[in-house]
């Protein structure tokens, strides 16, 4: 046995003389300190690390049966259903992967808003990780049109059209955009080399660098306290604890209850009610008719609600472009997040009411927005979702008001757990 | 970092073999090429040099990228006028013709149909008269058609390219007053006239297009080509 571990020892000092091994090991995990206080919210940045290993697993899997071609692409999906063996499962992981890696952002992204994650130091962490979101939106958006379904067409029809609506050059876009005049053959190859090759290349990229820049700045925490500032003797900070062994087990515990729901998604109800996998998309594309009902996957729903919402003509520009201003605007927003808060604390324990308040209003608009989404336009649901849009801006919008006239209480100097 | 070796060019100082930091105190006659100085001006020349033809040479190179994202060739030629027989459609009645892989609907509307055409009270209709619309001269009318029997519209919602639903029904469930019949697009719920004119209130801001067509007898029609628009 000693044999044995002597063999691996001199194994990873022979590496480690030609490559900064156990220095990235150390810097990384072993003697990154992170605080002791984690909570349940801090699952999510490893989890959809898992989500992301997942999607690109069962992706690689997926290419080698799939046809991206118009006429081969509908057909070859349901082979991989019907014929391949396991294929069903492969493919039910990735669709469904596709729903958990959003469930894990968008909770991911929530904890910053609750813990005040993107304030000062940690803006540029912010920003690398809202371009992954916004990769991650063209990602999903791509891959929607690969099983090139009724839903897929007319999705895809839609959200191309939306950049026809940019003054001068918009028609000029979306055929550039498709490579032809109307979503066609030509457009589903391209978005096959996108959605495979080139964002997936981006959004590993961008992993890297969200990590990097975190393990630059350190983690945040639940009670908003910069660790850092408070060091022991030995040089780390007082309440920081190695990331490894102290995180990699806790996350490893997080990650297996995530795969067991995931699983159980994924064997019992794959499709969701229609919301992971819609109906419509068992249909195959028809560029002659829209199906009676389209709607987005659920999570561009809160967006594409802001974008319906948008029905009247005002400063000389039409409803049509308004309504893709204001839901490209509702995504970029975030990213000014960090210079919006002027509060001088940045847990949520430490706010006032005033900013708890703001953030539990935005939270059930952006929630109502979400389900309008799904839903069939009416009047009726026209205004509330017209409602909430106005919310939805005014949370970003009054933020440098209400965070400064907020009455904080005092942050202590260590944690809390 | 071990014993030091002979990394530099021969005729190297032996002192400056350490790393560049040494090697940059040596800025001296930019002229003399037989001792160790760092020749600035030289490296200014050839950095510039290099990142202007450099830079071109990528700006030409980006072209072929970026031009291959626009329509092939084979995708612009497949924009051939199609025939349609109409013989067969029923007052009332919609057909639906691909054109340029779009559809493209045929609807002959009942007398009726046309009488509600006129009826609109103002403040309905965002463009009532069509002139923020496309369609060609001889269908800027309020049928919008060569022919008041036949309405030959391009069914791509003017707002975000849906195909919207034939609602012929006056007064139809859910469609709000007036309603004399028209097409709903289902995924933002935009509404239009049975001439294909757009109402106030929802997010299509023109009236849907009208084609080139014309007819080539009583019961055939050509889309793609008019009097205007030879093929």
């Amino acid at each position: 046995m000693n044999a044995i571990v002597r063999q691996l020892t001199g194994l990873r000092d022979w590496v480690d003389d030609r490559f900064p091994l156990m220095q990235l090991w150390n810097d990384h995990m072993a003697r990154y300190y992170a605080p002791k206080n984690f909570n349940f919210w801090y699952y999510f940045g490893v989890l959809s690390l898992v989500a992301f290993v997942i999607q690109i697993v069962t992706g690689i899997w997926l290419v080698m049966n799939y046809k991206p071609d118009a006429d081969f692409a509908f057909a070859s999906v349901e082979y991989i259903m019907r014929d391949v063996d396991w294929g069903w499962l492969i493919r039910y992981m990735h669709s469904t992967g596709a729903s958990a890696f959003f469930i894990v952002i968008y909770l991911h992204m929530f904890r910053a808003l609750l813990y005040g994650s993107f304030k000062k130091p940690r803006e540029l962490l912010w920003i690398l990780g809202m371009l992954l979101y916004l990769s991650l939106m063209a990602e999903a958006f791509m891959g929607y049109l690969l099983p090139w379904g009724q839903m897929s067409f007319w999705g895809a029809q839609v959200i191309i059209s939306l950049f026809g609506a940019i003054p001068v050059i918009g028609d000029a876009l979306s055929t550039m955009i498709r490579g032809d005049f109307v979503v066609s053959d030509i457009t589903l190859n391209r978005f096959f080399s996108l959605h495979v090759i080139a964002l997936p290349f981006a959004i590993a990229g961008l992993v890297v660098l969200h990590i990097i820049a975190l393990h630059e700045v350190g983690s945040n925490n639940p009670d908003g306290v910069e660790i850092k500032k408070l060091k022991g003797p030995d040089g780390h900070p007082l309440d920081g604890i190695p990331f490894h062994p102290y995180y990699t087990v806790k996350d490893s515990v997080g990650v297996v209850v995530f795969l067991m729901l995931f699983s159980m998604v994924v064997f019992f109800a794959p499709e969701m009610g229609g919301y992971f996998l819609e109906a419509n998309n068992f249909i195959p594309a028809d560029p002659m008719k829209t199906p009676l009902h389209i709607a987005p996957v659920w999570y561009f729903t809160p967006f594409y609600s802001i974008l319906r919402a948008n029905t009247i003509n005002f400063l000389w520009l039409d409803a049509k472009l308004w309504g893709v201003v204001f839901m490209g605007l509702g995504v970029m927003i975030l990213f000014l997040l960090p210079w919006l808060d002027r509060s001088p604390v940045k847990s949520i324990r430490y706010r006032g009411k005033l900013y708890k308040t703001a953030l539990a209003i935005f939270v059930v608009a952006f929630l109502i927005l979400g389900y309008l989404g799904v839903q069939p336009p009416t009047p009726a649901r026209t205004m509330v979702a017209q409602a909430c849009t106005v919310i939805y801006f005014l949370f970003f919008l009054l933020m440098p008001i209400y965070t400064k006239l907020d009455k904080t209480s005092p942050v202590p100097d260590r944690v809390t757990m | 970092m071990g014993s030091v070796t002979s990394v530099g060019p021969p005729g190297d100082d032996p002192g400056c073999r350490g790393g560049h930091a040494d090697i940059a105190e040596y800025v001296g006659d930019p002229d003399d090429m037989t001792d160790n100085t760092v020749d600035t001006r030289r490296r200014r020349f050839l950095t510039g040099t290099a990142t202007v033809i450099g830079g071109i040479g990528a700006g030409f190179a980006a072209v072929p990228f970026i031009a291959s994202f626009q329509p092939s060739a084979r995708a612009k030629a497949i924009g051939a006028p199609v025939e349609v027989d109409i013989s067969k459609l029923e007052p009332g009645q919609r057909m639906i013709q691909k054109w340029r892989g779009k559809p493209v609907w045929i609807v002959r509307r009942t007398p009726a149909m046309i009488d509600g055409l006129k009826s609109f009270s103002a403040g309905v209709l965002r463009d009532p008269d069509s002139t923020n619309s496309a369609q060609p001269l001889y269908a800027k009318n309020v049928w919008r058609s060569e022919k008041p029997e036949y309405l030959v519209l391009v069914g791509v919602c003017t707002h975000l390219g849906c195909s919207p639903g034939f609602v012929p029904e006056m007064g139809a469930a859910g469609m709000g007053n007036p309603w004399n019949g028209g097409f709903f697009c289902p995924c933002h719920g935009s509404k239009f006239d049975l001439a294909g004119r757009v109402y106030i209130g929802v997010p299509a801001p023109a009236n849907l297009v009208v084609p080139p067509y014309e007819f080539v007898s009583e019961t055939r029609l050509v889309i793609g080509v008019d009097k205007e628009n030879p093929a």
